[in-house]
């Protein structure tokens, strides 16, 4: 303990941080506990439940039904996380030696997919891939290529990356705007060096341009794939999970057991599980960003 | 001569994903002012028919819908932002025994999505009787708002130098005064920053008041948006004007204050 420590004498400290900390353990803490153990019961949300130990966990594994909706989260991560990240580093790759004018408006225009409502975006997006009246199928017919018009998201096999591309949408913004700052904080220094050595646009990428992102790619894969984990707005409005099971997805698992199909137990246990990947993908991506950002 | 060409090359990836991006955006706006009835969404914009809005806002109840999303809102943001400031006050300025614990207990919670926390909130709050009232809106809210704010409110006091406090506590003034008199007025930034920021999260909000509400007249905006839809697929200009009205507000704020926009989602990033 320092010998004159600043501020005040310290039991001020927890008045001030009881009001915050009351609100925020009574409806963040609290039901994250109780969650966990709701889920280790079989209830309909009626009735008493029924105590079931770890099942509903294991069933996380075994049900094609959950083993599914996690496997679609996988495949919307290509859509969420790496097109956007790919895109980004194109552009990055392309602006890491010249100087542009106006970025700040781009940005602005760049990000603005971020601010809207997912459920704007949703209703958006939904009249662009509708079979009648909708702007791809009508441009397509204009085109005369009606015949590759379709039903984007009703189709089983099509609407997964439909409502995927409407992620990389969202996304792609939030990538370009990290990138382009962090490529102007590059040393220029690096790059003549890397041009002296006779380094090609590909070698100058992989040398400079990759290493020097490092903090910020990997804030972005954090960002979009907690986005992708999350993802419940989109799929509820644009398919409901259809056709079929098509487009379920964990986070829609948690509202439609809990609140549809009275598996309460087994939302918690998804809920529960959600939570776990976010803390761990934050934690390994936050360590692995401080290191490449010292 | 190169760079030259990446320069080009720069402008053009820069414009054609600038476009990307507005396209859709533009598109809304087109089809919100066509005729009613007209089959095609994006469709060419046959004139000005401003009266969509109007009737969307009567025929949708969007006058019900935005007031609800404004009592929501403001409670949020006021109570958030009061909560943070007192809580990252201590944080960043006071040392007492347990900050680390309760710290890192915080910065945990930033981090917890709602789909891990809906299933007892909803059955707890139908308990107390508060489902299908404005406070299980609110206070959700304000609970995962608070460790955000909290988180972002202690790195602004602890970017405050030292000297100016001690200098205010040697005047005699308490840490109360201290807090609003001395330090708060050079945050400005930081809590407009937060500001937005929350803002925008809980007018976006979905999934919570999906759950909790199922009295029309406490629908907000984009819970209304999603019913309006369902009764209206196919009147793209009504539907296109409805999804105008939810997102302007934020978008407004966000085209004067895009820099603490871009800024705190980059910084504060983790929030669930």
């Amino acid at each position: 303990m320092r010998a004159v420590s600043p501020g005040e004498p310290r039991r001020v400290a927890y008045l001030y941080l009881l009001p915050g900390l009351a609100v925020f353990a009574a409806f963040v803490l609290v039901p994250l506990l109780h969650t966990g153990w709701i889920a280790l019961f079989e209830w309909d949300g009626v009735s008493a439940g029924e105590w079931v130990g770890l099942d509903n966990f294991t069933a996380l594994f075994t049900e094609p039904e959950l083993r599914t909706a996690f496997w679609h989260a996988l495949v919307l991560l290509v859509f969420y996380s790496v097109l956007p990240v790919a895109i980004g580093l194109l552009l990055a790759a392309t602006m890491a030696r010249t100087r542009v004018r106006g970025l700040t408006a781009f940005r602005t225009v760049l990000f603005l997919p971020q601010v809207i409502a997912l459920v704007v975006v949703a209703v958006m997006w939904r009249m662009i891939y509708a079979p009648e009246g909708g702007l791809i199928n009508e441009a397509l017919r204009t085109i005369g290529l009606g015949a590759l018009a379709q039903n984007w998201l009703g189709d089983f096999n099509l609407a997964l990356p439909a409502v995927g591309l409407i992620a990389t949408w969202v996304m792609y913004g939030l990538a370009m705007v990290l990138f382009t700052a962090g490529v102007q904080k590059i040393p220029p220094s690096l790059y003549d060096a890397a041009r002296v050595d006779g380094a090609g646009p590909v070698r100058e990428f992989l040398a400079v341009t990759l290493p020097g992102l490092r903090g910020e790619i990997a804030l972005a894969l954090t960002l979009t794939t907690i986005a992708a984990l999350r993802n419940f707005d989109l799929v509820y409005i644009t398919t409901g999970g259809g056709p079929g099971d098509a487009t379920t997805v964990p986070a829609f698992e948690v509202y439609d057991r809990a609140f549809q199909s009275g598996q309460v137990g087994g939302a918690a246990a998804v809920g529960v599980c959600l939570a776990a990947v976010i803390f761990a993908l934050s934690f390994a991506i936050n360590r692995f960003a401080d290191r490449g950002l010292r | 001569m190169i760079a030259r060409r990446e320069q080009h090359l720069t402008y053009l990836l820069l414009g054609v994903f600038s476009l990307i991006a507005l396209a859709p955006i533009v598109g809304i706006l087109v089809t919100a002012l066509q005729a009613r009835g007209g089959a095609t969404s994006f469709g060419v914009p046959d004139g000005l028919n401003l009266e969509n809005f109007a009737t969307a806002w009567d025929e949708g109840n969007f006058a019900d819908y935005l007031r609800s999303s404004v009592i929501v809102t403001v409670s949020v943001v006021v109570l958030s932002t009061l909560l943070s400031i007192l809580a990252g006050y201590a944080f960043g300025m006071m040392r007492f025994r347990g900050s680390t614990v309760l710290f890192y207990m915080m910065l945990l919670g930033l981090m917890v999505p709602l789909e891990a926390t809906i299933v007892p909130l909803y059955y707890d709050l139908r308990d107390l009787g508060l489902t299908d009232t404005y406070w299980a809106l609110i206070l959700p809210q304000v609970g995962a708002s608070v460790a955000f704010g909290t988180f972002w409110m202690r790195a602004f006091f602890r970017s405050v130098p030292r000297s100016l406090v001690e200098a205010a506590r040697l005047d005699g003034s308490s840490s109360w005064t201290t807090l609003w008199r001395v330090v708060l007025p050079l945050g400005r930034p930081a809590v407009l920053t937060m500001v937005a920021l929350l803002f925008m999260w809980t007018w976006n909000e979905f999934l919570l008041a999906l759950v909790m509400v199922s009295d029309e007249g406490l629908r907000t905006a984009p819970l209304g948006l999603a019913f309006f839809q369902g009764r209206n697929t196919t009147d793209y200009a009504l539907l296109s004007a409805g999804s105008v009205i939810v997102a302007t507000p934020v978008v407004l704020l966000y085209v004067f204050l895009q820099r603490h926009f871009i800024r705190g989602m980059l910084a504060g990033a983790v929030k669930g």
